[in-house]
């Protein structure tokens, strides 16, 4: 009884600073904003609950085809990004020593400490008309006039990918550390080549990782907009950018909130299905 | 017996050590085969390259006549169950005992059945969906070894089975392993620092040390005639005494204890006798048994094994000498003088240690 109690005093103490954040910085300004989601002006100034706000975005469909392209290529990102980031994270956990892998995490954190919009100028300079890379190919006599890479849907892309793919290689190395190589030696003794280890140890291992690598991924890209904005072209809308111009350019409150909470309800729904699709569940992906 | 495995000059060199120096050895089909040896001695180096995980340095090693030079693991004929066991964790018990299975192609009803037979030998019926991270060790224990007896090995190769387990469920499957290698057929070369588990379950032992082989036979010889006083020190319990003197037939221990031994022809340095050999009280004078006075300092009571620690007289050399547990030596008791014998064949004289 009395550890019950002691345990009870510590948790609250505990837990009333984390609430307090939660109310104060994240709950508050956003009950502002969900209220304001369900309102709009009548004739007379007056600020009335009507679904209108919610219901233009499923009226227009320049809405939700832009959110339907934004999260094609979120999703489209997530899978490069595992593509790319699976190998990455496998020799930086099994094949260099330990020594050398941890000098190699630090580099690739170097993006993050530099910030978004510093990375997203860099590869400005990089695939300009006249940037470093053209400028490299047309030395080389590769091409003879500049490709045109930047605003376009590859330019954005490469940005996307760039900001978000150290949290895909972070939760993939952490399942593959945990990997004992004695199951791979037991695959193999058992009659497995190398594609059967892969396929059915390594991944099936590490799948926790990749999906909770997969959701922040999914997560950050969906709702990225430096990148899109700067990187993408005048073709490449991204739904983060509408809701943008509807809070700061045609000064409607009440749809920007809507749409942004339709953001965040539409993708949780995302990626709740492709939870329920791979047979995962949130409480083994967390740990 | 045909010949399954041949093991001819086998070494391996790692970049500052050798950890398997020279070994040759064969082992016959359907044999119970263990490698006994302290931590370290190169058991598991030696096990990983038959198993083609590791490369040898220098030797070969024949598989039915057949070298397994460049031959990976996959395609090797022997199967093997680790130390840490590697079950997939991803997968359920009858999952794991099918994995090899299905890399063989078979078709699903075969693998069912001999998913379900093999299941039913090792006692795990109606476990096929338990994950294996529910299951108690010696559950885990069993699933490892199906795993591998499926595939119907040539030769399955055990590399400390048993080293998680407590000590009771040691006991139990120590004889329930030697009981499914028999009914199997299959020929088993099991690894173990276990005096005891090597003992009881092998038809050969091979003694390890430092990456060599110093005895391989059958268990009761190597108990019986330890060749080397490495092997007399490491399989079962032995008194050991340093020899500073001999004198005809007579060797005098570092502590002044003196023992017959005829036709020794040449100089021990030290000599071992088991706790056992000794007679206590013996009746008859013969010329073969050493007989002399010890006192009793303790009585070290653990059931069956009970022992005296002794001090021979007039010598400071302790003496373990075991105390059968019956009526006739039940009164003896601290500070008691009684008379013990040992007949000059279980004195075991080595020229070095
Ligand atoms: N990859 C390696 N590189 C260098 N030395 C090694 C390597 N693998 C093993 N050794 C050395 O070889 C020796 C034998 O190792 P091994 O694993 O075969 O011992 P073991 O007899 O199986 O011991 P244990 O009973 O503790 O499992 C050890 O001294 C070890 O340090
Ligand atoms: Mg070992």
């Amino acid at each position: 009884m009395q550890q019950k109690k002691r345990f009870n005093t510590t948790f609250w103490l505990l837990i009333v600073p984390v609430l307090l954040w939660l109310v104060v910085l994240i709950v508050l300004p956003h009950l502002d904003l969900l209220i304001s989601s369900f309102q709009v002006k009548n004739s007379a100034g007056e600020n009335v609950f009507s679904l209108n706000n919610y219901l233009a975005f499923f009226n227009n469909d320049i809405y939700w085809g832009t959110f339907l392209k934004t999260a094609g290529y979120a999703v489209f990102v997530t899978l490069l990004a595992f593509v790319i980031s699976f190998p990455v994270a496998f020799y930086l956990t099994k094949v260099i020593s330990k020594k050398y892998a941890g000098l190699l995490v630090l580099l690739l954190l170097i993006p993050l400490w530099v910030g978004e919009l510093v990375t997203v100028y860099g590869w400005m300079i990089l695939l300009g008309d006249h940037g470093v890379i053209n400028h490299f190919l047309l030395f080389l006599g590769m091409i003879d006039k500049p490709i045109n890479m930047l605003y376009t849907d590859l330019s954005m892309v490469i940005g996307l990918l760039y900001m978000s793919m150290l949290f895909m290689v972070v939760p993939i190395m952490t399942t593959l550390e945990s990997l004992d190589d004695a199951y791979i030696e037991a695959a193999s003794d058992l009659g497995a080549g190398k594609w059967t280890i892969f396929t059915k140890i390594i991944i099936p291992y590490s799948m926790p990782g990749i999906i909770s690598g997969a959701i922040i991924v999914f997560m950050l890209v969906i709702g990225d907009f430096l990148a899109p904005d700067i990187l993408g072209g005048k073709h490449s809308l991204w739904f983060t950018e509408q809701i943008y111009s509807k809070f700061l350019q045609t000064f409607n409150w009440g749809e920007g909130a809507a749409f942004g909470f339709l953001l965040l309800f539409l993708s949780s729904a995302i990626v709740w299905l492709a939870l329920k699709l791979s047979g995962q569940k949130l409480e083994k992906v967390g740990s | 017996m045909d010949t399954i495995l041949e093991i001819k000059k086998l070494s391996k060199h790692f970049a500052d050590f050798t950890s398997v120096d020279g070994i040759d050895f064969s082992v016959e089909e359907g044999g119970f085969f263990s490698i006994l040896g302290p931590s370290g001695c190169g058991k598991t180096t030696l096990l990983r390259m038959i198993s083609g995980f590791e490369e040898e340095s220098e030797g070969e090693i024949l598989i039915r006549g057949k070298s397994m030079k460049g031959v990976p693991p996959e395609q090797r004929p022997v199967n093997i169950v680790f130390q840490s066991l590697a079950l997939f964790p991803m997968m359920n018990v009858k999952e794991n005992v099918a994995f090899g299975l299905k890399r063989k192609k078979l078709q699903k009803n075969v693998i069912d059945h001999k998913v379900a037979q093999m299941l039913g030998r090792v006692g795990l019926s109606g476990f096929e969906r338990k994950k294996v991270t529910e299951l108690s060790g010696g559950q885990r224990q069993r699933v490892a070894i199906a795993r591998s007896l499926v595939m119907e090995p040539s030769i399955l190769l055990l590399d400390e089975p048993l080293g998680a387990l407590d000590r009771k469920l040691r006991e139990h499957m120590k004889i329930e392993l030697k009981l499914l290698q028999k009914e199997l057929g299959t020929t088993f070369i099991y690894i173990t620092h276990d005096q005891s588990e090597a003992l009881v379950m092998s038809d050969k032992i091979a003694v390890m040390n430092k990456g060599r082989f110093e005895q391989v036979d059958t268990p009761r010889e190597l108990y019986k005639n330890p060749k080397t006083a490495f092997v007399a020190s490491f399989v079962g319990e032995s008194n050991r005494f340093e020899i500073i003197h001999k004198e005809g037939d007579v060797l005098t221990t570092k502590g002044q204890w003196k023992l017959t031994k005829s036709g020794l022809d040449f100089t021990p340095v030290v000599l071992y006798i088991r706790p056992e050999a000794f007679i206590l009280s013996p009746t008859e004078e013969r010329k073969d048994i050493s007989v002399f006075e010890v006192t009793i300092k303790t009585v070290l009571f653990d059931g069956a094994n009970t022992k005296l620690s002794t001090f021979a007289q007039g010598s400071d050399d302790e003496i373990l000498i075991s105390l059968p547990q019956n009526a006739h030596f039940e009164d003896l008791c601290e500070g008691d003088t009684i008379q013990v014998g040992v007949h000059q064949d279980d004195l075991k004289c080595y020229e070095e240690e």
